[in-house]
C-alpha cells in the first residue's frame, strides 16, 4: 500500500488517541481546545529544553577550546625545554579535542535548527489555537443545524490530526535532545576525568612533567651542593653504608631484604636516584 | 485533495500533482522495502519539493483532516519505517 496512505492512517490513529470523543460533539470541541492549550505549553517547554541543551554545548565548547589552547601552550613550552616527547603528547591530545569540538559544532548547529523549528511550531500552533477558539464557538452556536454535526466532526478530525503531527514532532525533537544530552554528559565526564586535560591544571600529567623538568635544574644544583658538602664534611663513617649497599646486608639478609637498610641513609645523605640523573641528561641534550 | 507534510503543514493539491505524488510515493515505498537510503532521500525530497511547488498551503485557520501524509522532510528511512511499523503492530493487536 502507498506509503502516504499508510502514514496518513498512522497520523489518524495517533490523533484518535490524542482526543477523547465524547457523546456531545460540542463538549468534544471544548475538550480539544483544552488539549491544544496543553500542547502549546508542551511545545513552549520544548523550546526551553532545546535552549538549555544548546547552552550546555556552548559551555562545553568553550571549555574544550580552553583545553586546546592550553595544550598548544604546553607543546610550545615543552619544545622550549627540548621535550619533544611531551610536545608530541600535548599536540596529540589537542588533535583529539579538535575532533570533539567539531562534533560539538555539528550538534550545536542541529540544536539551533531544532530550536528555530520549535519556535516556528509554537507560532503556528498559537495561530491555530486562536482560530479554533473562534470557530468552535460558531460551530457550537449553529449546532442544531443539520450540517453542523458533520462540520464539527471534520473540525475535530482536523484539529486532532494537527495535534498528532505536533505531538510527533515534539517527540522527535525530544529524542534528539535526549541523544545530545547523553553525548554532552559523556563529554562532561571526559572533561572531569581529566582525559581531555583537567582545566584545574593540578592533575594535568603534561603540566606535571613540564614542572618536573623545570624543577629538575634546581634539584641538580642542590644535589651538587649536597654532594659537595658530604664529600668534605663526612668522609668515611656516615657514607659507608649508602656507598656500598651490597656489603651492608650480611647480618640482616635473612630477615629483611637489603633495601630498607640503605633506604634511609640514601634519602638523607645521597639523594641521587636514577630518575633524576636520567632527566638531567635529557635536559642537557 | 489535501496532503499533510509532517512537521510542515497541509497543502491542497490538484489531480495532476496528486498523480505525480503517487509515482514518487511508489518510489518511496520501493526504497523503504530495499532499505535504499539514497533512493529514499531522493524520493522524499522530490515529494516535498513537488508539494511545495504545486500545492497551495492551507491557512492554519482552516481546520480539516488530510487525505495523505508525507513524512517530515528531515526524516530518515529508519524513522519512517518505525512510524509505519508502530501502527502495524497496534492494528494487529486490535484485531487479535
Amino acid at each position: 500500500m502507498s506509503v502516504m496512505k499508510r502514514l496518513s492512517g498512522v497520523v489518524q490513529a495517533k490523533a484518535n488517541k490524542v482526543l477523547d470523543r465524547v457523546e456531545d460533539p460540542r463538549e468534544t470541541l471544548d475538550l480539544s481546545y483544552e488539549k491544544q492549550l496543553e500542547q502549546l505549553q508542551q511545545v513552549r517547554r520544548g523550546v526551553a529544553d532545546v535552549a538549555t541543551a544548546r547552552k550546555r554545548i556552548e559551555l562545553q565548547a568553550e571549555q574544550l577550546q580552553a583545553s586546546a589552547n592550553k595544550l598548544q601552550d604546553q607543546a610550545r613550552t615543552a619544545l622550549a625545554q627540548n621535550r619533544e616527547d611531551l610536545a608530541r603528547e600535548a599536540l596529540t591530545r589537542r588533535a583529539a579535542i579538535g575532533t570533539q569540538l567539531e562534533q560539538l559544532k555539528t550538534q550545536h548547529d542541529q540544536l539551533v535548527a531544532q530550536e528555530d523549528k520549535l519556535v516556528q511550531t509554537t507560532q503556528q500552533l498559537q495561530a491555530r489555537v486562536e482560530a479554533f477558539r473562534t470557530q468552535k464557538e460558531t460551530l457550537k452556536a449553529s449546532y442544531t443545524a443539520a450540517q453542523a454535526q458533520t462540520k464539527i466532526g471534520e473540525a475535530v478530525s482536523g484539529i486532532s490530526e494537527s495535534m498528532s503531527d505536533t505531538g510527533m514532532a515534539m517527540q522527535r525533537a525530544q529524542d534528539k535532545i535526549a541523544q545530545m544530552q547523553a553525548r554532552a554528559g559523556a563529554v562532561d565526564e571526559l572533561l572531569s576525568s581529566g582525559a581531555l586535560t583537567d582545566l584545574t591544571g593540578n592533575t594535568d600529567p603534561i603540566q606535571a612533567e613540564l614542572d618536573k623538568a623545570s624543577q629538575s635544574g634546581q634539584v641538580d644544583a642542590e644535589l651538587a651542593q649536597l654532594k659537595g658538602q658530604l664529600a668534605t664534611s663526612a668522609p668515611a663513617g656516615a657514607l659507608a653504608t649508602p656507598d656500598k649497599p651490597e656489603q651492608a646486608p650480611p647480618e640482616d639478609d635473612k630477615v629483611v631484604d637489603a633495601e630498607p637498610v640503605h633506604d634511609e641513609p640514601e634519602a638523607t645523605a645521597k639523594p641521587t636516584p636514577d630518575q633524576f640523573t636520567l632527566e638531567d641528561k635529557e635536559d642537557e641534550s | 485533495m489535501i496532503v499533510r507534510i509532517l512537521e510542515d503543514g497541509q497543502y491542497k493539491v490538484d489531480k495532476s500533482t496528486a498523480k505525480k505524488l503517487d509515482n514518487l510515493d511508489t518510489k518511496l515505498g520501493k526504497a523503504l522495502d530495499k532499505s535504499d537510503e539514497a533512493a529514499f532521500a531522493r524520493a522524499l525530497a522530490s515529494l516535498v519539493k513537488t508539494v511545495h511547488a504545486s500545492g497551495k498551503r492551507l491557512d492554519p485557520s482552516v481546520i480539516t483532516p488530510s487525505d495523505l501524509a508525507i513524512p517530515a522532510a528531515t526524516s530518515t528511512l529508519a524513522e519512517v519505517r518505525e512510524l509505519l511499523a508502530s501502527e502495524a503492530i497496534k492494528v494487529k493487536k486490535k484485531k487479535g
